[in-house]
């Protein structure tokens, strides 16, 4: 027998002129689940000017789209989304419900699981469905990972980091309805976005670097911290940071990889002062290369690298970056 | 008008230590016992901005936490730095709680406690890493939040001004209070303890509410009224064949521009 509803649904998210990578990821995931299911994939997509993105769900895989176009749904608004999409789960009661952990989704998640009364897993790295029908979670923590399940609150709903999943092929020939959803109107917003202000980014972004040097809580201090910057900077590699180093002031939130932070795909990386904790070394997929500098033989990183070397990085550092530059003089400069 | 404020704070494992932790196989939890417990770090950037209004205007600061009776402790040091009172939620029944009983139990205390202007909240915890508790407070109370809140701009009266991380910069947001509000780091830097803090903490009241006194039904807190179950524990099997270079500290430099060459970083 086959069931006809839509059963997993995905909240999209509106990007500059396009849709958020990891929501087509999480289209592209659903797709998976659902036909496990033997059922559909819905997604939500609310902004506005949308009328020529919302096909690209359809591409990706969802058979119904629900768009909510208006300038009023631009930029983000809490209140509203969250209104909207809980009359909408009301409605078609989906099992499962997928959210890309975005700023935005990071937000929306909670406030729509409250609304809801149902259980939220936070950044998963892996999502199956079990035997029994119920969606596994899995996150990692302490050591392992450990597996979440939501047996008796619907939906089952979860976040998702961009990367976890891979980009799903659009395939135009697939077909898809596309469902105004109702904007309900005068609508009392108590927090009004005002505007988004955007920054520029310095550095290099650790989303596309090929070359990744991380520093963690062995650095030490502020001035292993610069001596691992400079490392960084004369590879021309993006700098990554793990939660201890956050916490320590070092490093930016921003920089922070892993399974709360970036997820990352180089072709090298360097981990400096990092023990190897789960939640930092789930953030690095599919390194071709990887080293560690830690001086601490029994770190669990020693087991997940390719080449380990077992020294205080405040020593060891500052020689590599000496060594480096007698090489090759002119590295770590953009202009020559 | 006196401005009354909920700082919600997670005595979380000292992460200096929790390291060791590992789960529990047979119990499917963590032994949290024998771990000294420290403020969430975030947490305390959250007591800071409720400590900067309190420059500024009449305010009352309330120091919410649940957990066992050693969180007192990080109550206290919440109070040492500046807050009024502390509120320490603490009940076996309270155990296992996932970020919605959580929320739920924390939203009941807040009801109880009496008319609130501003919850804060640290963005994040340290131990779970869930965003949840925030937002869900703000529901089960009514109320509208903002997430990662980076700036107050504007704070006098009930109309309030802030800036808060997103995608590719910060939304600039106008809110109504009473609110809930979910802080970064960037919002300030927290104080650190001070002897007369230390001193005027001693005669500071906090209250212990167990889920009678709250009046919660038993299965809407603790593992009963968690939605999510951890079921499994697994290894991940990230394992290489790894090759510890030997040689002196210079052998290992040399070898390692290699090795950074032969990867093409070099």
């Amino acid at each position: 027998m086959v069931d006809e509803r839509i059963s997993v649904f995905v909240i999209a998210e509106q990007s500059d002129g396009g849709i958020q990578a990891v929501s087509l990821q999480l289209i592209g995931k659903a797709h998976e689940l659902a036909d496990e299911l033997d059922s559909k994939v819905g997604a939500i997509l609310l902004g506005n000017k949308l009328s020529n993105v919302a096909q690209r769900l359809i591409e990706a895989g969802a058979t119904q789209v629900f768009l909510g176009d208006a300038d009023i749904l631009a930029p983000y608004q809490a209140e509203l989304y969250t209104e909207i999409i809980v009359k909408l789960v009301d409605e078609y009661r989906p099992e499962i419900l997928l959210i890309g952990s975005t700023f935005m989704g990071r937000e929306l998640a909670p406030l729509i699981a409250a609304r809801l009364e149902t259980g939220l897993t936070a950044h998963c790295i892996e999502l199956e469905i079990n035997p029994e029908g119920f969606l596994e979670q899995r996150i990692p923590a302490y050591g392992g990972m450990i597996t979440i399940i939501c047996p008796e609150k619907r939906p089952q709903m979860a976040t998702v980091a961009n990367g976890v999943f891979s980009n799903p092929l659009l395939d135009s020939s697939r077909t898809g309805e596309i469902i105004s959803v109702d904007i309900p109107e005068d609508f009392p917003l108590r927090t009004l976005t005002l505007e988004i202000v955007k920054e520029e980014v310095s550095g290099i972004s650790l989303e596309s670097a090929p070359v990744i040097v991380a520093g963690g809580a062995g650095s030490g201090d502020q001035d292993g911290w610069q001596q691992i910057a400079e490392l960084a900077t004369i590879l021309n590699a993006g700098f990554g940071s793990t939660r201890p180093a956050v916490d320590a002031g070092w490093a930016e939130l921003e920089t922070m990889i892993g399974q709360s932070g970036k997820m990352v795909n180089p072709e090298l990386y360097v981990g400096i002062g990092i023990s190897g904790e789960l939640q930092h070394m789930v953030g690095i997929v599919g390194a071709k290369t990887m080293i560690a500098i830690n001086n601490d033989t029994k770190a669990p990183i020693f087991e997940q690298v390719d080449y380990g070397i077992v020294e205080d990085c405040r020593v060891f550092v500052p020689a590599l970056v000496k060594a480096l530059k007698e090489k090759k003089p002119y590295l770590g400069r953009t202009t020559l | 008008m006196i401005l009354n404020i909920i700082v919600c704070v997670k005595a979380v494992p000292d992460p200096r230590v929790a390291d060791k932790l590992k789960i529990d196989p047979v119990t499917k939890s963590l032994p949290r016992l024998d771990i000294p417990l420290v403020i969430n770090s975030l947490d305390s950037h959250a007591l800071e901005a409720a400590l900067q209004l309190k420059k500024k205007y009449e305010t009352q600061i309330t120091i919410l936490c649940m957990g066992p009776p050693l969180a007192g402790n990080v109550v206290r040091e919440c109070l040492a730095l500046g807050a009024d009172k502390g509120i320490l939620l603490t009940d076996r029944a309270f155990a296992g709680a996932d970020a919605f009983a959580t929320a739920y139990t924390l939203a009941k205390a807040i009801e109880k406690n009496g008319p609130v202007d501003v919850v804060f909240c640290g963005m994040a915890s340290s131990d779970g890493a869930t965003e949840w508790v925030g937002p869900e407070i703000a529901t089960f109370l009514g109320l509208p939040v903002v997430t990662m809140v980076r700036e107050i701009v504007e704070d006098q009266g009930l109309d309030w001004i802030v800036n808060a991380d997103f995608q590719g910069g910060y939304r600039k947001v106008k809110l109504k209070l009473p609110a809930v509000l979910t802080v970064t780091r960037k919002i300030n830097q927290p104080k650190a303890l001070s002897f007369s803090g230390i001193i005027k903490a001693r005669s500071k009241e906090i209250t212990e509410w167990n889920r009678e006194k709250l009046d919660i039904p038993a299965d809407r807190v603790g593992l009963k009224g968690s939605p999510t179950h951890v079921t499994d524990m697994t290894d991940l099997d990230s394992r290489r064949e790894v090759e510890i270079l030997e040689g002196s500290l210079q052998e290992k430099v040399e070898r390692l521009v290699q090795i950074l060459c032969d990867a093409g970083a070099v």
